[in-house]
């Protein structure tokens, strides 16, 4: 149970963990152009938030709003409870922020910028000591502790950033493309950590990569021109899509036409479509009608005509197709807004 | 309900520091920011060169024939001119540049913080740089018996015009990403600031503007406050001038970076 600390005054007062996040009718504009307009979600301890959106949605914008960056036009941002109007260093201790690309001092060595993080957030002794250690091993930053940060790679330039957002323990992370610009392995490292600390702490990154959003996120916010377009479970995206529950279906080829044929009939079918055909085998993606099941109804079909099955799977859904339906307009609209707020053609 | 109280239930509890101890972390890691790189050294060297050579080749150290530091003095405005704007145009370009303001700002530091603790780091560094004069000093005492009250004075009239010039370009460097645009518009503004009070520029106002501007803007030069004070006139007036610009100065830098954020 993540949210029973003994000092919790009413446990029965708090059936879900508590809200570590509170963001409401967030909005920011830069002159008169709006990055973010009216942006509202909740962040629970345990929970890993997911930020999803095109490029210039308001991602970054709102990150920085909560990191204490930038501060908003409109609406209220509270984290642990105090709102940031408030008293926004106060809020700040609480956080552990990693900017987009980990900015980090480029002439100071891990060691030395570590130290740094260390004084301002205001460790000291033993306490200080234990916080490093723990920073350094999670991110395992031992072999490079002192060479100087601009002649680190990147994955470790993007440790150094980890280190420096966990070093205070913070029950609140928030961390921008954290594994933006990394190979494979290094997005592996960097999923596995965040995983780790996922269960005592509220979490929200933001990302472009959509299968990240299944490896970590318990949670999903879409965002789209600084709006929230959606915000639910991975699954409950999934859910939204067009291949939600589909089945994928490969069949021989000889039994290809008569296929192509049939299926549409299956009760429950909305569409059939046909992949490419290799090996002599023919695919099918059969989509459901509203997301039903469908798939015990195909086996059954396909048992009773005698076809010979290579392979039988259902998709859980398309993110990217959830994505793009969420994110997507018409170009013509977006120029005419842009000519409209002064841009030059 | 206070933070304090809030952290109890809600995570670890944080000592809260004041804002004085969070400037101190920022002033340690940018003093000690300026010997890790070359930067000190070559500062040092250069200015240790110039402001040893100036007076005797062009200030007739010996020929004037008195124990005294005016001929070194005399040159400080004209090599903080393009010294200091050198050392202040990294302050805020650089974290501009490198993104680390986005850091730096989302820390627990409150930006007056970060600004005082950056600039007290950079004049500390300066004062270093003079202090390492000394040599010239103790050259004049062995030459005769100079009035070491008068030579504290330059010293200490050097320093406050030394961090004067320092403040301009703080605030200038904040407005730009670039470090060259920032060193170019300190030393521009910087330049005004020194040669107001000479006919140079009160020449051009003299002919129109009411005497009452005319004597304004030459209050403003920090070469007449400055030679008060190196003549060992230590006039608080003189003091207040370049203390009250350097607050000016560093407030319009919070002014500037929290205009730039957006």
């Amino acid at each position: 149970m993540p949210d029973a600390t003994p000092t919790t005054p009413n446990p029965a007062e708090r059936p879900a963990s508590p809200a570590m996040i509170e963001v409401k009718g967030l909005a920011k504009s830069f002159g008169s152009v709006p990055a973010v307009d009216g942006i509202g979600f909740t962040v629970r301890r345990g929970e890993v938030l997911g930020f999803l959106g095109p490029n210039g949605a308001g991602k970054s914008t709102t990150m920085k709003m909560i990191a204490g960056f930038l501060t908003p036009s409109a609406g209220t941002i509270r984290v642990c409870g105090v709102d940031i109007a408030d008293d926004p260093i106060g809020v700040r201790e609480h956080i552990g922020y990693l900017p987009e690309g980990a900015p980090a001092y480029p002439d100071m060595t891990p060691r030395e910028f570590l130290d740094f993080c260390a004084d301002v957030r205001g460790l000291k002794g033993a306490r200080r000591r234990d916080a490093l250690d723990v920073a350094i091993g999670r991110a395992a930053l031992d072999p490079v502790l002192d060479q100087p940060i601009e002649t680190l790679s990147k994955g470790f330039k993007r440790r150094v950033g980890f280190a420096q957002a966990i070093l205070h323990d913070p029950p609140v992370l928030i961390m921008d493309e954290p594994t933006d610009g990394l190979d494979p392995n290094q997005k592996n490292e960097a999923r596995n950590l965040i995983r780790a600390m996922a269960e005592d702490k509220a979490i929200l990154i933001s990302t472009h990569l959509l299968e990240e959003v299944g490896a970590i996120c318990s949670r999903v916010v879409i965002i789209d021109r600084g709006r929230l377009v959606a915000d639910g479970t991975p699954e409950s995206m999934l859910a939204r899509s067009r291949h939600h529950n589909a089945v994928r279906l490969v069949l021989d080829g000889a039994d290809a036409v008569a296929a192509r044929e049939a299926l549409p009939r299956i009760p429950g079918v909305e569409r059939v479509e046909e992949a490419a055909s290799e090996d002599g085998a023919t695919a099918f993606v059969l989509l459901p009608r509203d997301g039903g099941m469908i798939v015990a109804d195909v086996a059954e079909f396909v048992r009773d005509r005698n076809w010979r099955l290579r392979g039988l799977t259902v998709e859980r859904g398309r993110l990217e197709e959830v994505f793009r339906a969420l994110t997507t307009h018409d170009t013509a609209g977006a120029d005419a807004a842009d000519t409209a707020a002064g841009g030059a053609p | 309900m206070s933070v304090a109280e809030r952290t109890a239930e809600t995570g670890p509890a944080i000592p809260h520091r004041g804002g004085f101890g969070r400037a101190y972390a920022v002033f340690k890691r940018e003093l000690a920011g300026y010997f890790t790189t070359p930067l000190a050294y070559v500062f040092i060297v250069i200015f240790l060169f110039l402001a040893g050579i100036f007076p005797f080749y062009l200030g007739a150290f010996f020929e004037r024939g008195q124990a005294d530091l005016k001929a070194f003095f005399l040159f400080h405005p004209w090599l903080y001119l393009f010294l200091v704007p050198a050392i202040a145009m990294r302050l805020w370009a650089e974290e501009w540049r490198s993104g680390t303001i986005e850091l730096l700002l989302s820390l627990p530091v409150p930006l007056w913080a970060a600004v005082v603790g950056k600039y007290l780091a950079a004049w500390v560094f300066l004062a270093i740089a003079l202090a390492l004069t000394f040599p010239m000093w103790l050259t004049v005492n062995y030459l005769g018996h100079p009035d070491n009250g008068v030579i504290l004075a330059g010293y200490l009239g050097s320093l406050l015009m030394a961090g004067a010039y320092l403040a301009i370009g703080a605030c200038l460097s904040a407005v730009t990403r670039n470090q060259v645009i920032a060193f170019v518009l300190t030393v521009a503004v910087c330049f005004l600031f020194t040669v107001s009070g000479l006919p140079l520029v009160l020449d051009f106002f003299s002919g129109w503007a009411p005497p009452t501007l005319v004597s304004a803007i030459a209050s403003f030069s920090f070469l007449t406050h400055f030679n008060t004070i190196a003549e060992g006139v230590v006039d608080l007036r003189d003091m207040i001038f370049f203390l009250s610009l350097i607050v000016l100065w560093l407030i319009a830098n919070c002014v500037v970076i929290t205009w730039r954020k957006g």
